[in-house]
């Protein structure tokens, strides 16, 4: 195929790719207004708060999943500290709003900016090493973020019980339960946001520069780019949307807890974005409903007769979430490298383009 | 002094359980370049295991202790035949894998014994101190202390000893070499492997001793800092690790003390260590 052809394959898909979200975020806009079955895979209807709490809650998921596949898929960095920048938005926020009397649109800017200048510098400090010293380095980070919420410094953490969300300053229309449809709104806009500042970088000349990086750091080196800078770039966008995730997450949750910013829940993260297929941003969006969804209603399950009466040695496996999850984590890493979308394409017989190039023995 | 004799004496054998965890991580990566996620898992199944046994047939014989260290080595070597081998030279897979093993086992253990941690009968001359330089050290601490140098001792015999040893050290050194030398070098991983669960059934029954309970998140909370350590004293070397578990385990136990943020020092010391010497305080190769 030549390469001209090849581009205008990759605009036409850039144009389906749109038409295609556009589609999808008119129908999940609509949702709160319809009266759809849950299926077993949502608690009630569609417009049910119950519901629609679930479905923000998934699509805050995926946002978060989609900063992460910024840092992982697109410019190959195994970070194990993505929590921490998450975090950062969900107690940033919440300590400004409860310390403070800053409305909440400041109040997130200021979290924003302070939340840019710390993924710097930290970011900056970890990418002196690369690959599974980086790897290190970010968990570090994110598990001494941890110990500080853990630990309750003068109070302004919560530690274990976690940070109740001040709603002094908090406009009306996202407090109460009442209300979660103006929540369920704000998840979507922060998930379309995220995924087209993602689709932007991927498709602008960046985006080729993080993806070159990737591949072979030293060839573009020789081509006289920066990998430093580049993968800086790539680092910092990825924690910055994470911080946005998480300041809309303090608000669908109403608090935060220390829970979502341990390593386990970056490890959920990875398992998301592997489960999906790693580089592949329909991938991602498809691997972190499919893992929220399991996550959420395979505790349901758990409670169902058919495997309360189970013995034992089958009843303890399947009544726990994440042993299925991990399990099946692992199956797909060995028996279907690509995860979901690899799925997908082999049903469409597409002959796959991104055949990660093998390394050198 | 006691205060200061009691926090140095309490956090070498920290330290021990440290190294016991290290060494099995710093040899797999040195040797096979995967980072083992799973390590944790096998330290808290074996520390089960112990308490199973120990809880069952009494707690005067060391059976329990065997039975760990079994466990440990069986579990160990299975995950690399299994999950490991057939993910051969694709590192980041085999990551991948270890942390899918990692979650599912850390689930498993919460729904087999519950999620909050389980207080345990010690032999009582293991709660008993021995009275050093007016500290009362309670013995726990010097078992694993003991444990972990003739693990250090061991290890280094075996690697500068045997012939197995001779083909794992120089392994790690050039493992393509190795290959074309016709030494199948597949035998040697399942061997580290099997060394590494071994090291951390030991680290799992002492740990349980050395904080009276066991927990499904032991392995893992010990895990972060063995991968610390680990990179502290730079990934693949014995004697790196070694020094690294001591000098975090006791820099954490004086801050602790003092100042209650002995977890942050930690952290604090890895960016300065990897700031200056990105390989570590006895690495070699550059990361």
């Amino acid at each position: 195929m030549s390469s001209q052809a090849t581009s205008k394959k990759r605009i036409a898909g850039g144009w389906l790719e749109l038409a295609v979200a556009v589609a999808i975020v008119a129908f999940l806009a609509l949702l709160p207004m319809l009266n759809l079955p849950g299926l077993g895979l949502l608690p009630g209807p569609t417009y049910t708060p119950g519901s629609l709490h679930l479905m923000a809650y998934i699509m805050l998921m995926v946002s978060l999943a989609l900063s992460y596949h910024m840092i992982f898929g697109l410019a190959g960095m195994l970070s194990f500290g993505h929590a921490l920048y998450f975090g950062i938005g969900v107690y940033g926020l919440g300590i400004v709003l409860q310390r403070t009397d800053i409305p909440l649109l400041p109040a997130a800017l200021i979290v924003l900016v302070i939340g840019i200048f710390v993924t710097h510098i930290l970011g900056a400090i970890s990418l002196r090493v690369s690959g599974i010293s980086f790897a290190m380095v970010t968990l570090a980070f994110a598990q001494a973020g941890n110990v500080f919420v853990r630990r309750n410094p003068g109070g302004y953490t919560g530690g274990d019980e976690g940070l109740a969300l001040a709603t002094s300053n908090v406009p009306d229309f996202f407090i109460g339960v009442v209300n979660t449809k103006y929540l369920y709104w704000l998840a979507l806009a922060v998930v379309v946001v995220v995924f087209a500042v993602v689709a932007w970088i991927e498709y602008s000349r960046a985006g080729h520069g993080i993806a070159a990086t990737r591949e072979n750091e030293m060839r573009v080196r020789v081509l006289g780019g920066r990998p430093f800078v580049v993968k800086l770039i790539a680092f910092v966008i990825g924690g910055s949307l994470a911080i946005v995730t998480g300041m809309a997450f303090l608000l669908l949750q109403s608090g935060a807890a220390h829970t979502h910013t341990t390593a386990e829940f970056t490890l959920t993260l990875l398992v998301m974005v592997v489960l999906g297929g790693v580089g592949r941003r329909w991938g991602v969006v498809v691997g972190a409903t499919v893992y929220t969804i399991l996550d959420q209603r395979l505790v349901a399950l758990a409670s169902h007769d058919a495997i309360r009466e189970l013995p034992a040695v089958l009843r303890i496996p399947l009544s726990e979430p994440l042993f299925i999850l991990g399990t099946l984590f692992i199956l797909i890493v060995m028996f279907l490298p690509g995860g979901l979308s690899a799925l997908v394409d082999r049903f469409r017989k597409v002959p796959v383009e991104d055949e990660p190039i093998k390394e050198p023995v | 002094m006691s205060t200061f004799i009691l926090l140095l004496i309490t956090g070498l054998g920290l330290g021990a359980l440290y190294f016991l965890v290290a060494s099995g991580l710093s040899l797999i990566y040195g040797l096979m370049g995967v980072l083992n996620f799973a390590h944790g898992s096998f330290l808290t199944l074996s520390a089960f295991a112990g308490w199973e046994v120990g809880r069952r047939i009494g707690l005067d014989t060391l059976t329990g202790f065997l039975v760990a260290i079994l466990v440990g080595a069986i579990v160990a070597a299975l995950t690399e035949f299994l999950l490991i081998r057939p993910l051969y030279e694709r590192h980041i897979e085999q990551v991948l894998v270890t942390v899918g093993l990692s979650l599912a086992t850390v689930a498993l253990f919460e729904g087999i014994w519950g999620p909050d941690p389980i207080n345990i009968q010690r032999m009582p001359w293991l709660i008993e101190t021995t009275t050093i330089a007016g500290a009362p050290v309670p013995n726990s601490v010097f078992i694993a202390i003991g444990a972990a140098v003739l693990v250090l001792i061991g290890l280094l015999v075996f690697l500068r000893k045997t012939r197995y040893g001779l083909i794992i050290r120089a392994g790690v050194e050039n493992r393509s070499m190795v290959t074309a030398l016709g030494i199948d070098v597949r035998r040697a991983f399942t061997l580290v492997f099997t060394i590494g669960g071994i090291a951390a059934g030991i680290g799992g029954v002492l740990a349980s001793n050395y904080f009276g309970y066991v927990s499904p998140l032991m392995g893992g909370s010990l895990l972060i800092f063995a991968f610390i350590v680990t990179v502290i004293g730079g990934l693949g070397s014995l004697a790196g690790a070694a020094v690294a578990s001591i000098l975090v385990a006791v820099l954490q136990q004086f801050t602790n003390y003092y100042w209650g943020y002995g977890d942050l020092i930690v952290v604090l010391l890895l960016a300065v260590v990897l700031l200056v010497r990105p390989q570590g305080l006895l690495g070699r190769k550059a990361a």
